[in-house]
């Protein structure tokens, strides 16, 4: 994957060589910086600086008004004292683990399915990819309309019809959850598609064709050649969906707000009640607070994961 | 040239990185770099005097019945206020003759003050959403929170003082004083001007009530029979006989009117010590009341996620029986949700037990603190015209009164006064020949409105307190075996840290 690195061995030693200014700007260096300004101004005034305030900010206590002051690691303690935060952990374990169990193998499953079609492909391929084009909070407001808990709401209606139901679905604190979840598969699948898809059209026809000589059946092919063809990209697809259902919020922002009784309360929803829950005293210590301490805990996760896999990464 | 390209790389490795905190940092850092963000510019409208003149003819003069005072869309003496450009509140997801009528009344106050020009900005306070806006930096110029959150940014600077502008109205002194205090500083200045207040009743749906064998004139007075109707609607019709509100902070709102209906209270005051006290055997009544509704019952309906917008939207669109709200909530279910007129009924609050109440609140107006002098003055007019002058004078009164029948909207909606009660009637007298809310439908409250104890919402850390509840009021709703102690007393808890960090 990484086609930057090269193997330490074939790396040419180099010394260390003093050079002057004049040379270094001779050499070309005054306008690799010019060429460097727009990246780092952009990324430093919309990326770096956010982060850095966010670092200071949940040392301080803060309304953005008020002068602020410095207050230590009280912040960091209120946030692990808060009696929410297990329940908003659990909640956004809960939602990482149905995402993965029901949203991963679907992405990959339909890219496989479509690249054996021949005909209509483009228009299986659209299909899949329309629901990524919705805006977010249209598909939600839809699928709110959808998840109508009486017996006359669509779902309902439509498992009605086969002798089921009606279910709560956003109304009980059980199936809460697995509610957002499908629709966040839904919204999201089409992306991962067009991955997968564009990884199958990498995949050397030859693989296949030895493979059917050796009397390989559909599933074989699937399971002996696509497969281990798609690892690299695999693993980075379940990485980002890994950090992205950790960072769960608009489901739970606009279906739920949360509840019922806290059933959908994820981390950054949480993030958000801190900063701006309260109509008048926002939290914004707090909230930074437990976004650094998302972002490290996310970071070192994605540490550890590259660590372990990297025996399996196709890079 | 290899080490510059080799850092430039690492750059890039380091901000990809880092935008990994970003995603997290960004929601807090944005907010933080907005708010830094330019005013709204003001420019200097080029309305000439023809054009201004043209505008004020054509605009709807006011009835004959108002002779004796001055039209208002006669352009003022305004020649000494600073050009400005403003942006004013609206409700948001108006009908298109809601929109017709507030664009009737811009164009009749950018005839008055031909220096201004005021753009609308569709908006609606909601607990969960307001920091988000006033941090963001996007709130209009003038826009409008409820009492329970007026004296609070007041105290912490977050809107313009605009007492002196205030002052020079004729009745910034009239002020019912409970109703101004909502809008004082410490010191008693009044720098934001309350322009409505409520007292909270019970809407029904007549339509309902007829089908279910009820008497669409009677609606429950004691919560016995309130139980007993939403069974029966529940059971003849099919939807939800009674319905609460639940999220957004609307769920602590109607517990808290529920609670102090059978006479208890949230908070309990010791000097100006406030201690949170939810926990109290009234809440727990009202709890217990909910879940046999809801789940012996049964007509309590299948949603249970409402907040303010949505229950209206449920109710207006004939889903809902009973349920309970501010008492003039019937202008928003016209404006906002197209409501049959004929099937709407309104009656009061049943009261049982001691020192039971309907809990009372309102509304103030306030000016962005990011607005300019100019801007802040330009502010108070519109205040002045839009909410106030129909409350005041005869000519106010009615034009907006005329301008809003004229667009079909609704005229005449039960409010309570923010001067006092012989204002109040003086000016239902103005607007008399206007008057097109089904106003017989609405006897039954406003026959006994005046009769009920007014309670005010909980003094400290209101909305705070009104967030702990409701996932109290969503756990007994949605899960039969809620412990109501325990909900209850992490719920006080939690209001107790809130009291604690307002106080």
């Amino acid at each position: 994957m990484t086609i930057l690195e090269r193997p330490a061995a074939v790396q040419p030693v180099r010394r260390r060589r003093h050079r002057s200014p004049v040379t270094w700007a001779r050499r070309g260096g005054i306008s690799n910086i010019v060429f460097l300004l727009p990246l780092l101004v952009i990324f430093g005034l919309f990326s770096w600086f956010p982060i850095v305030r966010a670092l200071v900010m949940s040392l301080q206590q803060t309304n953005l008004v008020s002068p602020a002051h410095w207050v230590g690691l009280d912040n960091f303690s209120t946030v692990f004292n808060d009696p929410e935060l297990p329940t908003a952990l659990r909640n956004t374990g809960y939602f990482a683990l149905l995402a993965l169990v029901f949203g991963y193998p679907l992405p990959l499953i339909l890219a496989v399915l479509m690249s054996e079609v021949r005909r209509w492909r483009g228009v299986f391929t659209a299909l899949a990819y329309i629901p990524v084009v919705v805006p977010p909070v249209v598909s939600v407001l839809l699928w709110k309309f959808f998840y109508d808990a009486s017996s006359t709401g669509v779902f309902n209606t439509v498992a009605g019809w086969v002798g089921l139901g009606p279910y709560p679905w956003l109304q009980s604190a059980s199936s809460a959850m697995p509610s957002l979840v499908l629709e966040a598969t839904w919204a999201a699948a089409g992306g991962t598609v067009i991955i997968y898809l564009a990884a199958l059209t990498g995949v050397a026809p030859e693989l296949y064709d030895a493979a059917e000589v050796d009397g390989a059946s559909i599933w074989g092919k699937i399971w002996h050649v696509t497969m281990p063809q798609l690892r690299g990209v695999m693993l980075i697809t379940l990485i980002l969906q890994l950090i992205g259902t950790a960072q769960v919020f608009v489901e739970p922002y606009l279906f739920t707000g949360g509840g019922p009784n806290n059933a959908t309360l994820t981390l950054l929803l949480m993030i958000y009640n801190y900063a701006f829950g309260s109509s008048l005293s926002g939290d914004f210590g707090a909230a930074t607070a437990l976004s650094v301490l998302l972002a490290v805990g996310l970071g070192l996760f994605s540490a550890l994961y590259f660590r372990l896999t990297r025996s399996w990464s196709t890079s | 040239v290899t080490r510059i390209r080799k850092s430039a790389t690492l750059v890039l490795a380091g901000a990809s990185c880092l935008s990994l905190v970003a995603a997290c940092g960004s929601s807090s850092g944005s907010s933080a770099t907005s708010t830094s963000s330019a005013p709204t510019t003001s420019s200097a409208p080029a309305t000439s005097a023809a054009a201004a003149t043209s505008a004020a003819t054509s605009a709807p003069a006011p009835a004959a019945s108002a002779s004796g005072s001055a039209p208002s869309v006669a352009p003022s003496s305004a020649a000494a206020l600073a050009p400005a450009s403003i942006t004013v509140a609206i409700d948001s997801g108006l009908q298109p003759d809601a929109k017709k009528a507030i664009d009737t009344q811009i164009t009749q106050f950018e005839a008055k003050y031909p220096t201004i020009k005021a753009k609308t900005v569709e908006y609606t306070w909601t607990g969960t959403t307001f920091a988000a806006k006033l941090a963001g930096g996007t709130l209009p110029t003038v826009f409008t929170v409820p009492f329970t959150d007026g004296r609070g940014l007041i105290a912490r600077k977050q809107v313009a003082d605009v007492s002196a502008e205030i002052a020079k109205l004729p009745y910034g002194a009239k002020f019912n004083p409970s109703v101004a205090v909502e809008g004082e500083d410490a010191s008693g200045k009044l720098e934001a001007v309350p322009i409505s207040a409520y007292g909270q009743a019970l809407h029904y749906n007549r339509d309902l009530f007829t089908k279910a064998g009820l008497d669409p004139n009677k609606p429950p007075t004691t919560w016995d029979e309130l139980r007993a109707d939403a069974k029966a609607i529940s059971d003849k019709t099919g939807m939800a006989g009674y319905a609460v509100m639940t999220q957004s902070n609307t769920g602590g709102w109607i517990l808290t009117t529920e609670a102090y209906a059978m006479g208890g209270r949230m908070e309990t005051m010791n000097g100006t010590k406030a201690t949170a006290a939810v926990n109290n055997p009234q809440t727990k009544q009202v709890l217990k009341l909910l879940h046999d509704m809801r789940w012996t019952d049964k007509s309590m309906g299948s949603n249970f996620i409402y907040d303010w917008n949505g229950i209206n939207q449920a109710f207006a669109a004939g889903k809902i029986g009973m349920y309970i709200t501010g008492g003039g909530t019937y202008t928003n279910l016209v404006t906002q949700n197209k409501i049959d007129p004929k099937t709407y009924g309104e009656g009061v609050i049943p009261l049982s037990g001691t020192n039971s109440g309907a809990l009372g609140g309102g509304t103030v107006a306030m000016v962005s603190v990011k607005a300019s002098a100019a801007q802040q003055a330009a502010a108070v007019k519109w205040i002045d015209f839009y909410y106030m002058a129909k409350l005041t004078t005869q000519a106010g009164a009615a034009l907006d009164a005329k301008t809003n029948a004229d667009n079909k909207q609704p005229v005449g909606a039960p409010q309570l006064p923010v001067f006092d009660k012989a204002t109040y009637d003086e000016q239902q007298g103005w607007i008399k020949q206007w008057v097109n809310v089904p106003l017989a439908q609405m006897k039954p409250y406003t026959d006994a409105a005046a009769a009920q104890p007014l309670i005010p919402e909980p003094g400290v850390a209101t909305q705070d307190l009104y967030a702990a509840l409701d996932p109290v009021v969503q756990a007994v709703l949605t899960n039969k075996n809620a412990n109501v102690d325990s909900l209850l007393s992490a719920a006080n808890q939690k209001a107790q840290t809130a009291i604690g960090k307002a106080s």
